[in-house]
This record gives C-alpha cells, structure tokens and sequence, in this order.
C-alpha cells in the first residue's frame, strides 16, 4: 500500500469500512460530516447498512440494535450531537456490548462553534452518559493514527465487550496529511454467543440495561469494575518523545500533543531540556508513567485546548511529587508553538 | 527522493472561489510524491471571519508536529483583506507573494522578499482567472524553490480529477507563466534554477 493524502474525517471512514463495518448510523454536524458523507457513498456501493438518522438521538439507540445483534456498527458525531447520545451511550456499555463511537470535538458549551476544542475531555473519560463505568477513549494525533485506532477501536471493543470512544479535535479532523490505509477486512459473519440472532432453535438471549435488585446491579458493577481493571492493565498508550534527560515535561493529546511536539523542538533549540508524554488512550491514562517522569523532571506544563480538564488527572498521576502548570486555548483557538515555548519559559523562570 | 532539510509553513489566503483550497493541496499532494512530510488544513480558526478563504500547507522534511504557525515562512496573497492580514504576520527574511492584479498595496517591512506577480491579468491571458493560483504557486516556487515545478505538472497528471481534466493543460502554462514572469524580473533566478 502506498500513502494517500487524505482528510482526517474520510480516513477514519474508510478505516472503519477496510475494518469490516457492516452498519452506520449518524446526524451530519461540522466539523465531522465529511466521515458521514464518505460513508453515505461507500456503505451502499458495498451493500452494507448507511442509515442517515432523524437526530443523534436515533442514531445512538439505532446503533444500540445494531449492535445487539453482534454486527461491527458505529456512529459518530460533534460535541452538541455527542451530548445528545449520552442516555444511548450509557446503556450500550451496560449491556456489555462492544460499540465504537466518534467526537469530533468542537467549541463550547453550548452550541459553541465549529473550530477545533478538547472540551469533551471530562465527558468522555469519565462516563460517557450516567452510571458508573469509563469507556476506552483513544485520541489521535495525526491522519495516520485516526486510521490504526479506528481499525484498533473495533478489535479493542470486540474484545473486551466494551464501549470505545475515539476522541479527536476538530483540526484532526480536518487536516489533510499522507496516511497508509489498512488492506480490506472480510465481514465477520459469525455471531458471538450473546448476540441476538433470533432464538429459534436454541434458548432466549436477552440484552438488558436494567438490574431492579441492588444486589444484581452491583454484581454487575463489580464485573465492570473488574473488566476496567483488566483494560487498564493491558490497554493504555502513550508516546513519548525526548523524556530521557528531561528538566520539564510537556503533557498533551490529539493536536494540543502534535503542536506541544514543535515546542520541545524550539525549547531544545534554546537549550532547554524538555519533553513530551503525549497520552493515546485518555482511558486508561497513563498515569503510571507520569508518577514516575514527576520524580525526575522540575515541573511539568499540561497542554489542552480547553480550560483544563486532563490537567485534573496529571495532578492525580503526579500526586504532588512536582509542580503542575498548565497552558490551554479555548473558544476553538489552536494553541501555537511559541506560546507553548512562552509558558515553559515562565514556568523554568518561577520553578528554579 | 527528498534529501534536502526543510521546513515551511505557507498559507495561501484570499477569496472563496479563487481555487485556495485546491491549490494548497496541489502542493501538498506534490510534496508528498516527492517524498516530504506535509499537512494541509482549511481556514479552520478565527481568520475565517472577514470574507477570507485560506488553507496552511507545512512541507517538511521531518514529522511535522504544528500544522499551523503564527509566523508562516511564506504566503501567497490572492486579494487586499488577506494583505491586510498575513502581512504583518510572515516572519522576517520569509516570502510575501501578491497578486499585483488585485492587491496594490505596497509593504513597508524591508525584512521581507517581495514578489508581486499580475497573476489575475496573467491567467486571463493563458485563458481563464481561475488559473491565477496556478501563475501564483509557479511564481513562489520559482522564488522559493522547494519543489520543482516539474512536480507539481506531475501532481496534476496524478491527482487532478477527471472532470477536471480538460483544465490540466491550461494549468501546466499558467504555473509556468507564472514562473516566467518572476524569472524576467529577476534574471539572476534563471541560472540559478533548473526548472
């Protein structure tokens, strides 16, 4: 396979086809439409489910039947179309049943705008919907890595009968860059053991989000936990770059990570020794790996494009051990490599 | 194939509908057939207000973190509200390329190479003002010369869709016309280049 320029949107579209989807159901919202309108052309043209829905309500509980019958299905949307899936999203991951899902993150609260924002990052690391669980979160940072976390998404899912969400910003999701496209997945037409196939033949096969009894619902509270637990052991990712003889470390995801990349280079320029932990999976967070670099740097400076939600769970991993600073644009400001540079050199300035 | 290091941040700015879009990623479909990491991202910020269309092109010949830069090292200026904006923007000793046809405003930072280039009036002799990205891109890379214009005819024949086919001729003269106008006012170009 040779390298494609391709848009971050339509990579992930064509990821998820290559991958084996089999039904797509969504609501078109900038700035993540050019995925659902890659998939309006090449789901018909290879006979599989495209499904244009009244509103992300629909889409969501559609994408809930879909998958309740053990088929490779996803939905994908922006921050207000995200909120609307919430209830659907919190009954997908109690029904323990694998769906992946999309957020192309844009400016908010509210309406917001358009322009690229990480301000879903509490949303969707923390619960995506009510209840008491997390879903994986993967948050690419360049075309290459939207296109291997799609593909990872669905056997991540698939794997742990789990919710798995990936989170990009909007500038991702627009951005043009080279990226190698996986070869064509067969259809998995086999059927797990708990998918809904109809039960002639054998016994009922029921797919619930509702325990009444406590002592029911806590059990299942406790086989999720236990899951997570075994997620987090197994799945987190992160980059690093240039950590090994680091003064400061810059921490930030998805486009915040990528630019935060530019500004270790400059700071090394000027001889400043930084470097960068940029976290692929949201949840689990690497915050192992932040415990440790805290004990050998003199502070780290959290990068986001919002007002500081990641910033909450470095200071957890770093737990005290260094100081925390941080740096974030919000309103669908993209953060620039100079300002970074600025802030790493205040923070070098007050933390001698 | 790409052994030269280097880094550019370009943004081509002016109006929707003076083919912006397509332009930059003309480069940046050449850039990457030529072997160099690129990004290519839309007027995705603030800037999208006051009627501007523009799209930032990185070409380098290492990863690229940044997409974008709050100092491009060049910029293709197709129209006056994107002089007004950019200029003050381009870093010092980086390229100012302008449309002479619709821009006459003039800098006055001796720190920056100029080229003004009548690039509307240029593309209506070759046959068609939409070809004025093309006159602009051939004049840059002629300043400029990250790329030879060979690849970019190349990333035309490659990557032009085939309704737009019939325009693949008239391109090619518009990128060379441009290249032409730029190498007569400044002769010294002609032998230090190998288009």
């Amino acid at each position: 396979m040779t390298k494609q320029l391709l848009k971050g949107n339509v990579a992930i579209a064509e990821a998820a086809v290559r991958a084996g989807l089999e039904a797509y159901f969504g609501y078109p919202i900038t700035p993540q439409t050019e995925l659902l309108e890659h998939l309006s052309a090449r789901m018909p043209e290879l006979g599989r489910v495209f499904l244009q829905a009244e509103s992300e309500v629909a889409a969501i509980n559609m994408l809930y039947g879909a998958l309740s019958t053990g088929a490779r299905a996803m939905t994908s949307s922006s921050s207000p179309g995200f909120s609307l899936m919430q209830e659907g999203l919190s009954y997908i991951a109690a029904s323990d049943i694998p769906g992946v899902v999309v957020d192309v993150m844009r400016g908010g609260p509210g309406l917001g705008n358009i322009l690229p924002s990480q301000g879903d990052y509490f949303q969707v690391t923390r619960s995506a919907g009510h209840g008491d669980y997390r879903p994986i979160v993967l948050a690419p940072a360049s075309v290459q890595e939207a296109i291997d976390f799609t593909v990872l998404a669905f056997d991540l899912a698939e794997q742990y009968r789990h919710l798995v969400i990936i989170a990009l910003d909007g500038l991702i999701g627009q951005m043009m860059e080279p990226a190698e496209l996986p070869p064509m997945r067969d259809i998995n037409t086999h059927r797990p053991d708990w998918a809904l196939t109809g039960a002639e033949g054998r016994p009922k096969r029921m797919i619930s989000s509702l325990y009444l009894q406590a002592e029911a619902q806590e059990a299942v509270n406790r086989r999720t936990q236990a899951r997570l637990k075994i997620i987090s052991e197994n799945e987190t990712r992160w980059i690093e770059y240039m950590t090994d003889d680091a003064d400061y470390l810059l921490v930030g995801y998805g486009s915040a990570g990528r630019i935060a990349y530019s500004a270790v280079q400059s700071a090394r320029r000027d001889g400043l020794k930084v470097g960068l932990l940029r976290p692929q999976t949201l949840w689990p967070f690497p915050s192992e790996r932040l415990h440790e670099l805290a004990g050998q740097v003199r502070g780290c400076l959290v990068v986001e494009m919002n007002a500081g939600q990641m910033l909450d769970d470095v200071r957890l991993a770093v737990n005290g051990r260094v100081a925390v600073d941080f740096f974030g644009r919000m309103g669908g400001i993209v953060p620039m490599p100079d300002e970074i540079l600025g802030a790493i050199q205040q923070m070098q300035h007050e933390r001698i | 194939m790409a052994s030269d290091q280097i880094h550019k941040a370009i943004v081509f700015a002016g109006f929707g509908g003076q083919g912006i879009m397509f332009i930059g990623q003309l480069l940046a479909y050449a850039a990457m057939d030529h072997g160099y990491h690129v990004t290519w991202i839309p007027s995705y910020g603030p800037e999208m207000r006051g009627g501007t269309a523009n799209c930032f092109v990185v070409v380098s010949s290492d990863p690229i973190g940044a997409p974008v830069a709050a100092y491009p090292d060049v910029a293709l200026i197709f129209n006056r509200p994107s002089f007004d904006k950019f200029e003050p923007l381009v870093r010092d000793g980086g390229l100012l390329v302008v449309n002479s046809s619709l821009v006459e405003q003039q800098t006055a930072r001796e720190a920056l190479d100029v080229v003004r280039v009548p690039a509307t009036k240029i593309a209506s002799a070759v046959g068609s003002e939409r070809l004025t990205n093309a006159v602009l891109l051939g004049a840059m890379l002629t300043v400029e010369p990250i790329l030879p214009i060979t690849a970019i005819n190349a990333a035309l024949q490659a990557h032009m869709p085939a309704h737009r086919r019939d325009a693949l001729a008239a391109n090619i003269d518009a990128l060379e016309r441009g290249s032409q106008h730029v190498r007569k006012q400044n002769p010294e170009l002609l032998n230090s280049l190998s288009i």
